[in-house]
């Protein structure tokens, strides 16, 4: 029991990353990145074309990926997002589908549908705490989620930056109209949300394997960890994530693996019937 | 004979000649069979989506449910067709039903995300579910027969799925400018509106599910009738984002909208088939470009340009073509042959 828990939050730390990017997405813009998991397997791929190809050490490799992902993400929003910032819902909500479907299809053309290997990060045996045997990687994984929500976290609540941007989710016109650059708040977003996302697919690459579909799974359980936190809010997203990681490792160990995401799904239904604005979320009425 | 009667029965003509006019081509009249598949599958996501508002991102999962009901009923229990089609398209809508209740407290994103899941679990649960729907190794429905014929080529099979499609696109016709249909547009432009002028959303909000969830059951069942193989592969993410394409790049809320998105993507992936891809990168850029620039759709483009002729020919014909051009547009809504005219 112990053990499914401890490795249930390494994964749970996973979805929490990436539930974190489209938590904060969605507070700022107002709007669901679908894309989101296709942005950060690119970004995961372009980390394993600096590995493997230029044949740097892992390190240089993640943090030349990581630049490169909040630059992609400020670039995705300045030429797609950004013209049609104020479109209906659906409007958005299709336009992010359908940069899902090209990010994809080219990342198919460059580096084709073979699974590619990807280095862990650490090596070695794993640790034995009392009963539990946790590997090195997962450490890894729960150490560098733990830092980058307490970054962030800092950052929202201290920076002036951040200031702005939660000033941006609270309000956006009164935002602007205390001389907020709103726009500019989008683009951090975007740009900090797929860091967000490169960071969970370089962490997650070594155990699925590398290749233009590897986030699917990882995709869905990042929705059903945002929806199950409440999608506006970002505590509620790392919570949402690790509960999901550690309920899916319990499903997964005591009733059937293969039924590992179905039973994700119906967690989504659940949580949206009894609690439609999630775990943590705030419950907002709309005004006629 | 007036303009609109002529050109029903020109159109009929066409349709009902249309496995001729390819003759000898087995193949295109395949892919004539499928995009009637698909017709049916966006006429039942745009009347959610397009009329009622109500966004689907996992609609491959009624196909999936209607071509394995199907496939099950005749495979197993030997049903005949004429009656496990039906079937398909009840169970499939009880399913869409049960899934607009759930949808009844979502709205937006959320519907999006719900509907999202469903449509990886439903996939999933085929391929895991082995002793049921096989599988991966699928299920392989046999050609369906009817009044003794047997429909076991493309060019019988057209004249069936011709009867299917012209029937429910007639339906979907005629259920819009019901109440229920009035309904679903009202809860699409506001519920609060709609609810203000004594508009029950659940029952409309189930209703437009189980609607548009038995179009997509009786596809799921024309489909796999018509390929004769099924396997959850047929029914996963991408088809359901496809469909949503169609339904935006023919128009939302148009009828004839989900018959120009239908057709366009069964053909486009076999226009560019050569490279691997292309027609997913290509939907996503027809998306995003259609989104950005012509927000109605290609139905609207036709009318559009079909308002544009009517008044340059008008300009030479004096003060009646004026008027002309005014009903034309006033009658936009009827364009496609069968569609309206029927």
């Amino acid at each position: 029991m112990a053990q499914q828990v401890a490795s249930g939050l390494a994964m749970g730390c996973l979805y929490a990353l990436a539930a974190l990017g489209l938590v904060l997405i969605y507070k700022t813009s107002d709007m669901v990145n679908f894309a989101q998991g296709e942005m950060s397997m690119i970004s995961t791929f372009v980390a394993y074309t600096f590995l493997s190809v230029a044949g740097l050490p892992l390190a240089a490799a993640f943090v030349l990926a990581v630049i490169f992902a909040g630059l992609f993400g400020l670039a995705v929003e300045r030429a797609f997002l950004r013209p049609i910032q104020n479109a209906p819902v659906i409007t958005l909500m299709i336009v992010t589908l359908g940069l899902y479907l090209i990010f994809n299809g080219i990342a198919g053309w460059i580096w084709g549908y073979d699974p590619r290997s990807f280095p862990y990060a650490v090596v070695g045996g794993p640790l034995v705490v009392g009963k539990v045997i946790i590997s090195r990687d997962s450490l890894l994984v729960m150490g560098v989620t733990l830092f980058l929500t307490l970054a962030l976290y800092l950052v929202l609540r201290f920076s002036l930056a951040g200031i702005a941007m939660r000033a941006t989710a609270q309000n956006a016109v009164m935002a602007r109209l205390m001389g907020v650059p709103v726009k500019r708040v989008h683009s951090w977003a975007w740009g900090i949300s797929a860091v967000l996302g490169a960071v969970a697919g370089i962490l997650i690459a070594p155990t699925t394997f590398l290749d233009p579909n590897m986030m699917a799974e990882m995709n869905i359980k990042a929705f059903t960890a945002a929806v199950l936190g409440g999608f506006s809010s970002l505590p509620g997203a790392v919570a949402g994530g690790l509960l999901l990681g550690v309920l899916e490792n319990l499903v997964a160990g005591y009733i059937s693996t293969e039924f590992k995401s179905t039973f994700a799904f119906g967690l989504i239904i659940i949580v949206l019937w009894l609690r439609p604005h999630g775990l943590l979320g705030a419950h907002h009425r709309k005004k006629v | 004979m007036n303009r609109s009667r002529l050109r029903f029965v020109v159109g009929g003509v066409l349709l009902l000649a249309l496995p001729f006019l390819l003759s000898g081509r087995g193949y295109l009249v395949y892919l004539v069979d499928l995009a009637g598949v698909y017709v049916v599958l966006t006429l039942g996501l745009n009347i959610l989506t397009g009329y009622a508002g109500q966004i689907s991102i996992g609609h491959a999962a009624f196909m999936a449910i209607g071509a394995y009901t199907s496939a099950l009923l005749t495979l197993k229990l030997g049903a005949p067709f004429w009656l496990a089609m039906p079937v398909a398209g009840l169970i499939a809508a009880a399913v869409g039903g049960f899934l607009g209740i759930t949808a009844l407290r979502l709205s937006g994103h959320y519907l999006a995300i719900a509907t999202l899941g469903f449509g990886v679990a439903i996939s999933q649960l085929a391929a895991a579910w082995e002793p049921v729907t096989g599988g991966f190794q699928g299920l392989k429905p046999p050609k369906p027969s009817l009044f003794g014929i047997l429909f076991n080529n493309e060019i019988k099979y057209y004249y069936l799925e011709l009867a299917v499609v012209v029937l429910l696109v007639w339906l979907a016709v005629n259920l819009l400018r019901t109440r229920a249909g009035r309904a679903f547009m009202a809860t699409r432009d506001s519920e609060i509106a709609a609810q203000a002028m004594g508009i029950s959303l659940p029952e409309f909000k189930t209703a437009a599910f189980a609607t548009s969830a038995f179009y997509a059951g009786v596809a799921g069942s024309l489909y796999g009738h018509l390929v004769g193989f099924i396997s959850p592969f047929d029914f996963n993410l991408s088809v359901s984002l496809m469909l949503l394409a169609a339904i935006v790049v023919g128009g939302l809320g148009s009828i004839e909208g989900s018959v120009f998105g239908g057709i366009f993507i069964t053909l486009l992936p076999q226009l560019f088939s050569r490279v691997k891809n292309l027609p997913s990168v290509l939907t996503g850029v027809v998306l995003i470009l259609v989104v950005l620039f012509l927000p109605s759709g290609l139905a609207d483009l036709v009318r559009r340009v079909k308002l544009r002729i009517i008044a340059r020919a008008g300009t030479g014909a004096g003060p009646g073509a004026g008027v002309a051009a005014g009903t034309s547009a006033g009658a936009g809504g009827e364009g496609l042959d069968v569609s309206a005219g029927d």
